[in-house]
């Protein structure tokens, strides 16, 4: 059916898997790509995270089974967490650095 | 709903928290209470863990086998020794805050939940307590400028790997419909039905799992870690935490994949082959000596993926061994570092040991077996590591892999000879500072057990067979 100009179409379980696994490859893609501050590294960490809670959600409504729900609870609870920590862990190097430029990271190395 | 089964899982919890609220309450400095608090709970959850009933508990999400068994015993022994490697140094370094041995003690409850992990939700859980708790000791010196580069990043690179991880396991969730791990090997039975979309997520899972153990190509973080941390930190990463993952990895590719085995098999044969290869090399220029046992550790956890990639019942067991005799011997060759201070300041460089023949022959000759056993030379505890996981290559028609793997522990021994070299035929640059009673004891039990294994390794060989049995099932 078609409502101005757009066709109507049913979301399958494809473009869920299409659109998580996209999200996963722009978070991969910011932790490796990315030159400039260490706090965009947080955020794609968070979207590689939601991109998997897409997924599990994803199959478990496709499967007709909780077990995917439940497991996004955990994964959610869990990235609060590493949230949490990863931001600590910036703010104890920045007091010693004065910077989080992610090229200025590089006192170790051999 | 069978909780005797996590008892060891439960002692560790309910004493972390007891030993947070010890550490909290007094105004006095309670560091030295609370790291044998957790001595005390390790030892006690060593003895729960040797004597738990067997079985599956809280919905299948957990199992206690002779595998955990194993792998818990050993965890344990190496977190105990990792607390107390710690005493001296920490109170030295003004890191004597009662917070360290409660992170020890929740890593510690991550990897026994790890272990007997028998659901991908399970495993998840287990492996990010770990994982968050070793973040904050990596960063645990925190007016330190290198250890807060070394916390910052391991957190980027762990994080990206339990993002992976949990990318594999969504998808195996969604090809074979259930997280147990009895279940997704009932699904795998026919390898035929083995989707494409599944393979993808078993590979996500391997690798989410290789970033855990160092293995190569996904060992980037390994050497600036080991490098940065402080040194007992750095001695607790490479002895306990690397028999969890190993044994995670062991569990997960023999338990829900093992009818994969063709498919994973070749990616364990690379990944083993790049790391044996890495580990040899990668050390010869090295001039600190933590990071030189960083690639040292590197190398050792891919002559330890050979036994995996046999993907036989040989081989599980040689891999199980390698990891039980590479945890004692690297404990006692990090207590040697841990005890490496001159007047009062923590050296690294391996020109620090130079001469110490002459001022501490006792040292001396711990650190040249420990040296002479990681090069494999018979008859010390490393070689009976490396000739189980060889043997069950070459069984299992993996011959390259079994030469490569001698040739490089023929490059390694290069570097671990020239530790010996520089102990006992350099010039004496000063007298290293006496030593604490504590670290001393971790090096000469460590010591006897490398020196004395072949008398009698039978013990330990049984314990891995029955352990590779309950895995295999």
């Amino acid at each position: 059916m078609a409502m101005g100009g757009i066709t109507e179409m049913a979301v399958s379980l494809a473009h869920y898997l299409t659109v998580s696994a996209i999200l996963l490859v722009l978070g991969v893609f910011g932790i490796f790509l990315n030159r400039k501050n260490v706090i965009v590294i947080l955020m794609s960490v968070e979207l590689i995270l939601l991109a998997v809670n897409l997924n599990m959600v994803a199959f478990s409504s496709a499967l007709g089974d909780l077990t995917g729900q439940v497991f996004t609870m955990f994964i959610l609870t869990v990235a609060a967490a590493e949230a949490a920590i990863g931001l600590a862990i910036v703010v104890i190097y920045f007091r010693n650095r004065g910077t989080i430029e992610v090229e200025d990271i590089s006192t170790l190395k051999g | 709903m069978n909780w005797i089964l996590a008892l060891p899982e439960l002692v560790l919890a309910l004493s972390g928290l007891a030993i947070l609220g010890i550490g909290v309450l007094p105004k006095r400095n309670t560091h030295f209470a609370c790291a044998m608090a957790a001595v005390g709970a390790f030892l006690l959850a060593a003895a729960l863990a040797i004597g738990a009933p067997e079985g599956s508990a809280f919905g299948g999400q957990i199992v206690s086998d002779a595998f955990t068994r194993f792998a818990k015993v050993l965890i344990l022994i190496g977190a105990a020794a990792g607390v107390v490697l710690s005493l001296d140094y920490n109170a030295r370094e003004g890191l004597d805050r009662f917070e360290y041995p409660v992170l020890l003690v929740f890593a510690t409850l991550g990897m026994l939940v790890m272990v007997s992990a028998n659901d991908l939700m399970s495993l998840y859980i287990g492996l990010e307590l770990l994982s968050l708790s070793l973040y904050v000791v990596a960063a645990f010196n925190r007016d330190d400028e290198r250890s807060a580069e070394a916390g910052l990043k391991y957190f980027v690179l762990g994080a990206l790997a339990s993002g992976l991880l949990l990318y594999g396991s969504s998808l195996t969730y969604g090809f074979t419909g259930t997280t147990n791990f009895d279940r997704i090997a009932d699904a795998l039975s026919d390898p035929s039905k083995a989707s494409s979309g599944l393979v993808v997520g078993m590979v996500f899972v391997i690798v989410g799992l290789a970033f855990k153990v160092s293995a190569v190509p996904f060992h980037m973080w390994t050497p600036d870690v080991y490098e940065g941390a402080p040194t007992p930190v750095t001695a607790f990463f490479a002895a306990a935490p690397k028999v969890a993952a190993i044994g995670l990895f062991a569990r997960v590719l023999g338990g829900p994949f093992g009818d994969l085995a063709g498919q994973w098999q070749q990616v364990i044969v690379l990944i083993s082959l790049l790391s044996m290869v890495l580990g040899a090399f990668a050390a010869i220029g090295q001039s600190n000596i933590k990071r030189l046992m960083a690639y040292s550790s590197i190398g050792h956890v891919g002559y330890a993926l050979v036994g995996l990639a046999a993907a036989s019942e040989a081989g599980m067991r040689g891999l199980l061994v390698y990891m039980a005799i590479y945890l004692l011997m690297n404990l006692g060759a990090f207590a040697v570092l841990v005890a490496m201070r001159r007047q009062g300041r923590a050296v690294e460089r391996v020109e620090d040991l130079a001469g110490l023949a002459r001022t501490d022959l006792s040292m001396a000759v711990w650190m040249a077996i420990f040296m002479f056993s990681m090069a494999g030379i018979p008859p010390l505890a490393g070689f009976f590591g490396k000739m189980f996981v060889f043997k069950a290559a070459i069984d299992a028609g993996l011959w390259t892999l079994a030469i490569v793997g001698v040739l490089s522990s023929v490059v390694s021994a290069f570097y671990y000879l020239r530790i010996v070299k520089v102990m006992f035929f350099d010039e004496p640059a000063g007298a290293l500072d006496p030593r604490p009673a504590s670290v001393s004891f971790v090096m000469a039990a460590s010591g006897v057990f490398t020196t004395l294994f072949f008398l009698y390794p039978a013990p330990l060989v049984a314990a891995a067979q029955a352990a590779v049995a309950a895995l295999l099932g």
